[in-house]
């Protein structure tokens, strides 16, 4: 029996789509039964509670949870995130409901050993509720009160090997794409690279000491499967600069049918028969593809591997071999001073292809870190270039891209090292109010105002 | 309940302390086809919706079911994913960005015995739990924030929203007959934790009223100064205000035209809260994409400007955006994105076939970006 009545709420049960409501009420059930004899650490009816909770706001059109709180574990500044009810009376089982941050696996990759360990922690100390997973990628645990934080904390680091992840003005849990572990588009290891810079990133990631937050997402190729070019401070997208492979006998299947148009992303509707011109070589965005005598050909000089014929003829045509990664700096949401895309400020990074050794290759992890370290030394470069400038210029809440906005492009290649190139721009600048530097005229700025008026009356 | 201790002693937290560890690392929890393979991957193919075949240079194939998921998942719900994965996948799974669960076989069989395992599976409501879906040319998976089950800003509820959508959009998960993927996006604030702003469709909960000023706390649990430099806008300053009981306390004060609804004071200050029920509610923004495929990543626009929040399942929301999607599955051209087909169509003729009215509110009167998306040639539609 419910405890509380929740018709409004009852309303998101029917319907084809996974119903949140019936979940929780499926939690509830849980625990008010409590087979498995669990001696729950919060209030059992927290899911009950929270049911309730949520069904006032459905009827009031407002929230119901107080302004955060300052909670968390000894020594760490971020990974939990105070809450608090403003009904703690009618709904006492989630009048304190704080959220852990738990540090997700590269590509959400689990062991159903160890979603059980963790949901096993969870139905004892919290409400066994969960995200999976919150939009930064962590793992999010919903629901918990103060005293069972360290509680948490303390099984999580001893027993499963497993951290808390960001929040607050840190580097927060970078997140990554499937990338080479399933998918043939992905230019570098993005599982790899992450997880070294997560690892060599923890004191930033765990002690807030930038103007705000910070974001790595690392894309591997320009498709962009986890959206680094929009909502990441610095964004990777795998990228490569010499020729796509073309296997023109796979091309001719892709010709006469045999081979499904874009890994059969479009057999919902009968679009005709496959039209090479028209699905392919018209859009090329560079116009660099061209179908002769039973022949594709490339001008890769010419071509912005924007993907497109790749994901149209996945079998045919295969990424570069010499590859690497384009860092766009600077994107982020909307607040406060509109939402910015990622801008190109490295082109191109080599990752070299022959240093593919993995962690069971070497004694200790410490090993592989060292090794990846040297593997990894033009990125660790440019990013604590980037910080640097970024804590010494950065108004506190003011997000990397916003810096570069106020000092403009140029001061951030500046501070990377890195030459202005055509690249860098869409179009030149459209005025001529250029910031000249004293040096770059021949002279310098100071002039004797006498010595001019021997050729200039007054 | 009796507290039970993890280990932990309060008296002594740094003893034993473990801290700086990071996640697990990848490779404990990678299935031993994608182990064997990372890195060897040769093409892929979608064998009907939800189900995909990667192919290995050396012929190994893995099959995968994708099904949709809530993000916001009960321990017995997880617990229920592992056993499948128990059952048929060797005890390994793994989740997408947009909150799908993957389950990985090697081979056809397993994967068809695991597709009729899931397809059975449903919630005590009615639902599916595990729906089959989310590939290719067709809608998956909206990725979404907390809304009003657990956060103090939202305009909005963000599962409740995402509910009733993908209710309405459910053949389009479970079909491919889109022109191109068409991505959802949900946040319940300006905040954007879900950075909606480069989404095919964007949901978006939406402020209207400037913040109600709770003088008689405000410079108690407020530091005045970071209150006011919040404001992008610049319209909040320090004031001294008079309370009933004649007391004289410091506070801010707001110029509420120039008052933008952000909620970055909000943020900074708890005393001066936004919520309002009928204030707050849903812009729909469309037109965004993040892929750098044929045309350059582009923000979302908005389209409509205020939707009451219609509880429980936001209707006329739900009907707008089944109207833009049915008008782009008509007008687009194969491989042409939402934002790429109303590029193409003029967005003129996008709010005519969308039969959405537009209003100045559509009109960008925010900062010099603004200027460029007013209209500077002579050529438009009738």
């Amino acid at each position: 029996m419910a405890k509380h009545n929740t018709p409004l709420l009852d309303e998101l049960e029917s319907g084809p789509w996974p119903s949140f409501v019936s979940d929780i009420k499926q939690e509830a059930d849980v625990r008010a039964k409590n087979e498995k004899g669990i001696d729950f650490q919060i209030p059992s009816e927290a899911c009950d509670d929270l049911l309730g909770l949520l069904e006032l706001s459905y009827k009031d059109g407002t929230t119901h949870w107080k302004h955060g709180g300052i909670v968390g574990v000894f020594g760490y500044g971020g990974g939990i995130i105070g809450r608090y009810s403003d009904k703690p009376k009618e709904f006492p089982a989630v009048a304190a409901f704080h959220t852990i941050r738990v540090s997700q696996p590269g590509a959400k990759y689990y062991t159903t050993e160890f979603l059980r360990q963790l949901m096993d922690l969870w139905q004892l100390r919290g409400s066994g509720l969960t995200n999976m997973h919150g939009s930064t990628g962590d793992i999010v645990l919903l629901g918990t009160t103060t005293p069972q934080l360290e509680e948490i904390f303390y099984t999580l680091t001893h027993d499963m090997d497993q951290d808390l992840g960001g929040s607050g003005s840190n580097l927060r849990t970078p997140a990554d794409c499937i990338g080479q572990s399933r998918c043939e588009y992905a230019c570098y290891d993005t599982q790899e690279i992450c997880y070294f810079l997560t690892m060599m990133y923890q004191d930033e990631l765990h002690r807030p000491a930038f103007p705000y937050k910070f974001k790595f997402k690392f894309d591997g190729c320009p498709n962009c499967c986890v959206a680094s070019i929009a909502r990441s401070d610095l964004s990777f997208i795998g990228t490569w600069r010499d020729q796509i492979g073309i296997d023109q006998a796979e091309v001719a299947k892709y010709i006469d049918g045999t081979n499904p148009a874009n890994a059969g992303a479009h057999k919902g509707r009968d679009w005709g028969a496959f039209d090479l011109d028209a699905e392919v070589l018209n859009l090329c965005p560079t116009e660099c593809m061209k179908y002769e005598d039973g022949k594709l050909t490339i001008n890769d000089k010419e071509c912005t591997r924007c993907m497109h014929c790749i994901n149209v003829m996945p079998k045919a045509l295969k990424i570069g071999k010499q590859r690497g990664v384009s860092l766009l700096a600077g994107a982020k949401a909307p607040i406060v001073d509109g939402a910015q895309m990622g801008s190109l400020i490295v082109p191109f990074l080599e990752i070299d292809q022959t240093m593919n050794k993995q962690l069971a290759d070497f004694e200790s992890e410490e090993e592989w870190m060292e090794y990846l370290e040297e593997k990894y030394a033009g990125v660790v470069e440019v990013i604590e270039s980037i910080w640097d400038y970024w804590m010494e210029e950065g108004k506190n809440r003011e997000r990397l891209g916003e810096l570069m906005i106020r000092q403009g492009l140029q001061k951030l290649l500046e501070k990377i090292g890195m030459e202005p190139q055509a690249v860098h721009v869409d179009h030149p600048r459209t005025n001529p109010y250029i910031f000249w530097k004293e040096d770059e005229v021949p002279g310098g700025w100071d002039r004797d105002i006498n010595e001019y008026r021997k050729h200039h009356a007054r | 309940m009796a507290f039970i201790s993890s280990g932990y002693n309060p008296e002594k937290p740094m003893e034993g302390r473990i801290t700086d560890i990071g996640p697990k690392h990848y490779d404990q929890f990678y299935p031993e086809i994608i182990k064997k393979n990372k890195g060897k991957w040769s093409h892929h193919e979608i064998l009907e919706p939800g189900i995909l075949v990667h192919v290995a240079e050396n012929g190994d194939e893995v099959f995968t079911v994708r099904c949709g998921g809530a993000r916001l998942m009960s321990a017995s719900h997880i617990q229920e994913i592992c056993d499948i994965a128990d059952k048929h996948c060797d005890g390994k799974l793994r989740f997408t960005t947009r909150n799908n669960i993957e389950f990985m076989t090697d081979s056809k069989d397993k994967m068809l015995a695991l597709k009729a395992d899931l397809a059975q599976r449903k919630f005590d409501g009615g639902s599916y739990k595990f729906p089959i879906g989310g590939t290719g040319a067709g809608i998956t998976n909206i990725v979404h924030t907390q809304g009003w089950v657990h956060c103090h800003t939202p305009a909005t509820d963000a599962s409740g929203t995402v509910k009733a959508t993908m209710d309405e959009v459910f053949s389009d998960f479970q079909d491919m007959r889109l022109p191109a993927k068409l991505r959802i996006s949900m946040a319940c604030c300006l905040n954007m934790c879900g950075a909606v702003h480069c989404s095919d469709i964007a949901i978006l909960g939406y402020h209207r009223k400037p913040p109600i000023l709770d003088h008689e706390y405000l410079d108690k649990v407020c530091e005045v100064p970071l209150a006011v430099a919040a404001c992008p806008t610049a319209a909040i300053k320090p004031s001294k205000v008079e309370l009933a009981n004649g007391e004289t306390v410091k506070s801010v004060a707001v110029k509420n035209e120039r008052c933008m609804y952000c909620g970055n004071c909000y943020t900074m200050c708890p005393s001066m809260p936004l919520s309002d029920a009928e204030g707050d509610g849903i812009v729909l923004m469309a037109g965004g994409k993040v892929s750098n495929r044929i045309s350059a990543p582009k923000f979302s626009k908005v389209v409509v400007a205020f939707l009451p929040n219609e509880m429980p399942r936001w209707p006329t929301m739900t009907h707008a955006i089944k109207k833009m999607i049915e008008e782009y599955a008509k007008g687009a051209r194969k491989y042409e994105r939402f934002g790429d087909w109303t590029d193409r169509i003029g967005w003129e003729r996008f709010f005519d076939v969308c039969e959405l009215d537009f209003t100045h509110h559509l009109i960008d009167d925010f900062r010099d970006a603004a200027y460029q998306s007013w209209r500077q040639t002579s050529q438009f539609k009738f």
